[in-house]
């Protein structure tokens, strides 16, 4: 199981691109924290989640 | 006012160690908006030694509801008006301008900086900036901010940690796309939390 924001998910096995689209996430608007670090951009196709690790998904909303 | 007597001032209020930290800071706000307008002045006041002020954009009728401009500034770019205020409320913190857009090409200007307040309006810009200088400055805080549109509850907006150096303020919810617009005193409470939790971050208090 993976733990993304809070929950368990079943998740092993995909791409951090490929939960994020999976789940509607839009990639220009999020930050991705794995593991406790802040996750490039550029490894969100090569990065592969594995049962225990810890994502934290934010999706940036506008206004300033 | 002399610049010692703001000096002195500032050491009685806030301690020489704890004003020894502040004047060395250098803090960029990217984006002079609601919440870059607010966050510059109370960090000006906080006797933050070196601001850099970065944004585009020029006054308009339409921000005065919320940001930190006056009718005399109409006109004016957002960086001329804000270091104009700002020299009016303390003419001894060192202001640099940029007056253009901050992109992944020209990164580079935010160099010198400690700390960078991501005070942008749209969500993409939001996100860009905080994963490019995540990932080509590691070693800066980002003290970015997400949802404050609206009037939802005040006590909905908070700050949350996110990695060991990015910090996100904000109900990270409310998007003016889906509320219309902002209002003065939400945008303020957001722009509150980022200041504060700069001055934390240069007082040595990690948390959120």
């Amino acid at each position: 199981m993976v733990y993304i924001n809070g929950k368990e998910k079943d998740a092993a096995g995909q791409s951090i691109a490929q939960y994020l689209t999976e789940n509607g996430f839009d990639s220009k608007r999020v930050a991705v924290e794995r593991n406790g670090d802040i996750l490039p951009k550029s490894k969100y196709e090569s990065t592969i989640l594995h049962d225990g690790d810890q994502i934290e998904i934010v999706s940036f909303v506008g206004g300033g | 006012m002399t610049e010692q007597e703001w000096q002195q001032t500032l050491e009685q209020r806030h301690g020489t160690d704890l004003q020894s930290k502040f004047s060395s800071a250098h803090v960029a706000v990217c984006g002079l908006g609601g919440l870059g307008s607010n966050v510059a002045i109370s960090l000006a006041r906080a006797g933050v030694g070196t601001l850099l002020l970065i944004d585009f954009d020029s006054v308009d009728i339409s921000n005065l509801h919320r940001q930190q401009y006056k009718t005399s500034q109409l006109g004016m770019y957002k960086t001329e008006a804000m270091i104009q205020t700002l020299s009016e409320i303390t003419p001894y913190c060192n202001v640099r301008l940029y007056t253009g857009k901050l992109t992944k090409e020209n990164l580079s200007l935010i160099a010198d900086c400690n700390i960078i307040c991501e005070c942008f309006d749209h969500a993409e810009y939001k996100a860009m900036l905080v994963n490019s200088v995540s990932e080509y400055y590691p070693e800066k805080y980002i003290v970015a901010a997400s949802g404050m549109s609206g009037l939802h509850s005040g006590n909905l907006i908070q700050t949350q940690k996110l990695g060991k150096r990015l910090y996100i303020c904000g109900d990270g919810i409310h998007d003016v796309k889906d509320d219309g617009t902002l209002f003065a005193p939400r945008v303020m409470l957001c722009a509150a939390h980022q200041a504060n939790t700069v001055l934390r971050i240069l007082t040595g208090k990690f948390d959120a």
